[in-house]
């Protein structure tokens, strides 16, 4: 057990050393570093300066050690464009991508599972075509085409919701909240649901798929055979069972949410991370993008990781040694 | 007291309505073992789903009555019906290692179908569950009861699905091959236990098998089924002792004995049309062309297999699992080897030894005059690759679905380069289909359009067409029904004798083995326990295991049974 993580945690550091790499030859070898700080005016022997001084002529693997053990430091540099700490730039970001992400989580998972667990019960019934079809139609529309229709009908037909922006924040500690405004609330509800509906309509899909599989299985049968009350014999055998393989795709799937809020958060001029990694592209503010990359990978590890700790907390097969 | 009238199960379908069962009448008395026979497709899974209301969808109750002391079971409505399931009719599975939810404990599972059927106080259940458990021969069952089912052994865990399902009182239990995948020994003690339960509490079984050993030791009637219908039913003694139908007798005579040796086994009916000697002539030709000089022995020295065991600690070395302990063990050029053990005990780990699918860790290897490397030291053109070819358990898995026949059996021909040109192949392939009794126009289709016995057949003419010296077969038969299995035995053995194959015949079913193996040999957790003759080793063992082996498998002793009659 505590091998197991020793272990995982292990193969963390790897993925994030090769993460690192990547970031790192993002910045050494994309442009030089020299020219982008520097302008037309300054002379040749003065960048010849800059450069020893920064140790870009210093060995590879020296620059790639010091770069990292300044990332492990909280060290991320400065931005070209703004000549603001990169660190302070993303911790600005990171909450309301996060707020975002977690809020489209919730609501694929509350939506997701119930009718999940419903189509997978009633197979044939014609409340559950309806629903396969609606999600069908959810699964094919791109995210953005989904975000501009919400806005469409919510924002500008109906007038109900605001279409841009976080509304109302309130600061906690470092930390910059709209979940504690009804401002913030509604300002939040369209990108949420916009970020959430494909990650919903596939949790959905797939508790739909292992449920029906779990329902023919020996020890559900057995479980009839032996007249389990039908509700103990839906949430306590068969979903549990349900959820064992569900939860790594959901898992990896909220990594994804994450990282590819990019798009959701352009359409909803939402200011988190991925808005920040757009602007950061269009100025080719290297630092940034290297950092940012980063940071999304930091979020697949740790998530995956949070993964594995809930495959033991649920299956007592890797929990529990044999005895016999 | 169950009983069961003109029962008939339809399952609709796009081709019109398909009867699982048809007309079929039985009565089950409190106490008695009712044995419910016969071989895969006659519908005694079908008959225990319909008393029991858990057919599966679309399948349907056609016509009948369903009777349970005075209760109709047909007129249950679904709620009546489940409130019955565990209370008055319950269930056990074939195999214990899927019928327990994985992630409960036994204790909840005990406790929630106590209380689903009696208003009791869950230490009141509990203290049931713990007594039912002590009762049913679980020691420490107060401990015990806290495990999950993964922490029990493959015989202790049909244990605990038997204590789920009298854990409340049942008149009647439908056991469905309670025994099919239980070893031998443990076999022995649940067939016991069934037996006692039946007559201290007066429970009905209804006992669906298709091993007639089992019927014979411990069933107290039998009705033997056939393509959904009766055949014949009455009282164990009468019905296997003095068989009246042709179909019971047919199916007794498939059964391999025990206890003598016979030449050849009588088959019911031949699967298949009879093929003319002539088609097979090209393939027997060109095998024996191949065959041409002493036939290849096979020796292993000293071998041994370890596996690395799970870890259980960071610092330590984790212990190495011993899949095989130095066995040593000779294979006569032409003979027979049956390899017999329980499951566990490494039997198919010395076929992939052999084959050089795993690395021993110890010991030589000997086919020929050759020594045979091990594992990935084994060139891929080494001509043991050839030479030893398999035929495997499951005939579904083993042959590639998406292949026609044709692609399955030329492979070998082109892949070894025994002959260039496809039409040639094709030719000799078909030939080898008549020689193992197959049709020549099976070459056309693809395997799911043929039955387990027409599979195997199949796989055997694909092992035949690397001209192997030597045959490994694997379980060859234990997916098939005994008429079958007699078939793929009487093919095999005139193989054996037409070409002089060596063959390593590993298998669990010691009356299989004795009928077909010149020298037999014993392995128990990786270790030879006793190796000599086949005739020698059942008429007289001498290890004390194989002794418990050959007293624990059930048989049908016919003289017994006439002498009950």
């Amino acid at each position: 057990m505590v091998y197991f993580i020793l272990k995982r945690l292990v193969q963390s550091v790897f993925v994030m050393l090769a993460v690192a790499f990547l970031a790192f030859s993002l910045f050494r070898f994309v442009g030089d570093p020299i020219s982008q700080m520097t302008g037309v005016e300054t002379s040749v022997e003065d960048q010849e300066r800059l450069r020893e001084e920064l140790g870009l002529n210093d060995p590879f693997i020296l620059q790639f050690a010091r770069f990292t053990s300044d990332m492990v430091q909280g060290d991320f540099g400065f931005s070209y464009r703004t000549r603001q700490p990169v660190a302070e730039m993303i911790a600005d970001r990171i909450p309301a991508t996060l707020e975002l992400g977690v809020v489209a989580l919730l609501i694929s998972l509350i939506v997701g599972i119930p009718t999940g667990v419903y189509t997978a019960l009633r197979p044939r019934g014609i409340a559950t075509q309806a629903i396969l079809m609606t999600t069908l139609v959810g699964v094919s529309i791109p995210t953005f085409v989904i975000g501009i229709m919400l806005i469409f009908i919510f924002g500008v037909q109906l007038g109900w919701l605001p279409t841009f922006g976080r509304g109302g924040t309130v600061q906690i500690g470092g930390w910059e909240s709209s979940l504690f405004t009804v401002e913030g609330w509604r300002a939040l509800l369209l990108p949420a649901i916009t970020l959430g509906v494909y990650q919903l309509t596939l949790t959905m899909r797939l508790v739909r798929a292992e449920m029906m599989e779990v329902m023919r299985t020996d020890y559900i049968r057995f479980a009839i055979a032996r007249g389990v009350p039908m509700n103990k014999l839906h949430y306590r055998h068969a979903l549990s069972n349900t959820m064992v393989p569900v939860i790594t795709i959901i898992g990896l799937q909220f990594g994804g949410v994450i990282a590819f809020s990019i798009v959701t958060e352009s359409v909803f001029q939402w200011p988190g991370m991925g808005l920040l990694f757009l602007e950061s592209i269009r100025f080719v503010d290297i630092p940034v993008m290297g950092v940012y990359l980063v940071v999304i990978a930091f979020f697949f590890v740790l998530v995956n990781l949070i993964v594995d700790l809930l495959y033991v907390a649920i299956d007592p097969r890797l929990r529990v040694r044999d005895v016999q | 007291m169950l009983t069961i009238e003109n029962l008939s199960v339809k399952f609709p379908s796009r081709f019109g309505a398909f009867t699982a069962i048809e007309d079929v009448d039985m009565v089950i008395q409190p106490g008695e073992i009712h044995g419910l026979v016969g071989e895969s497709g006659a519908g005694k899974s079908t008959v225990g789903a319909a008393v029991i209301g858990l057919l599966q969808s679309p399948g349907y109750i056609a016509s009948g009555t369903l009777k349970l002391g005075d209760m109709d079971l047909r007129a249950l409505t679904p709620e009546q019906a489940h409130a019955m399931r565990g209370d008055r009719i319950s269930m056990i599975f074939q195999d214990p290692q899927t019928s327990l939810n994985p992630l409960m404990t036994i204790e909840d599972q005990l406790i929630e179908t106590i209380q689903a059927h009696s208003d009791v106080s869950t230490s009141a259940a509990r203290q049931r569950a713990v007594d039912l458990l002590e009762e049913i021969g679980i020691k420490n069952a107060s401990e015990r009861i806290k495990a999950y089912p993964h922490q029990f052994s493959g015989g202790m865990r049909q244990r605990v699905v038997i204590a789920l399902a009298i854990c409340t009182d049942p008149d009647v239990i439908i056991a469905d091959e309670p025994t099919t995948a239980l070893d031998v020994a443990v076999q022995s003690q649940v067939l016991k236990l069934i037996q006692r339960l039946a007559k201290d509490r007066k429970i009905a079984f209804m006992l669906i098998t298709h091993d007639i050993g089992v019927i014979a030791q411990i069933a107290d009637r039998v009705t033997v089924m056939r393509k959904g219908r009766v055949m014949e039913t009455g009282d164990t003694a009468q019905v296997l002792g003095a068989p009246k139908h042709p179909y019971t007798r047919a199916l007794m005579d498939a059964v391999p004995p025990l206890d003598h040796k016979i030449d050849r086994f009588r088959v019911p009916q031949e699967e298949g049309a009879e093929v003319e000697d002539a088609l097979g002539q090209h393939a027997e030709d060109w095998l024996l062309e191949g065959v041409r000089g002493a036939s290849t022995g096979l020796m292993l020295e000293n071998l041994s297999v370890k596996f690395a065991g799970p870890r259980t600690s960071l610092l330590r070395k984790p212990e190495p699992y011993v899949a095989l302990d130095d066995v040593t063990l000779t294979v006569r050029p032409g003979s027979i080897l049956g390899l017999v053990g329980e499951s566990g005990s490494g039997k198919s780990t010395l076929a992939k030894v052999v084959t050089g699918l795993v690395r021993p860790s110890g010991g030589t290897m000997t086919l020929g005059d050759a020594v045979l490397p091990g594992g990935k030291a084994r060139p891929r053109n080494h001509p043991s690759r050839q030479l030893v070819q398999m035929v495997f358990q499951d005939p579904y898995s083993s042959l590639n679905s998406r292949h026609r026949i044709r692609d399955i059996l030329s492979e070998p021909l082109w892949f070894y380069g025994f002959v260039k040109e496809a039409e040639a192949r094709e030719r000799l392939a078909e030939s080898m289909l008549a020689l193992v009794g197959m049709p020549p126009d099976a070459i056309d289709k693809y395997p799911h359009q043929f039955s387990g016995g027409q599979r195997q057949r199949i796989a055997v003419a694909r092992a035949l067409l690397a001209r192997p010296r030597f045959l490994i077969c694997d379980e060859p038969t234990s997916a098939l029904d005994v008429s079958i299995q007699a078939e793929i035995l009487n093919l095999l053995k005139d193989l054996q004798a037409k070409f002089g194959l060596t063959i390593l015949f590993i298998s669990h079913n010691l009356a299989v083995v004795r009928q077909m193996a010149d020298d037999t040999a014993v392995l128990r957790n990786g270790r030879i326990e006793e190796i000599g003759r086949t005739e020698d080793i059942y008429a007289a063992p001498q290890a004390d295991y194989t002794k418990s082996l050959l007293a624990l498998t059930p048989v049908m002793d016919r003289a017994m049974l006439q002498a009950r009659v």
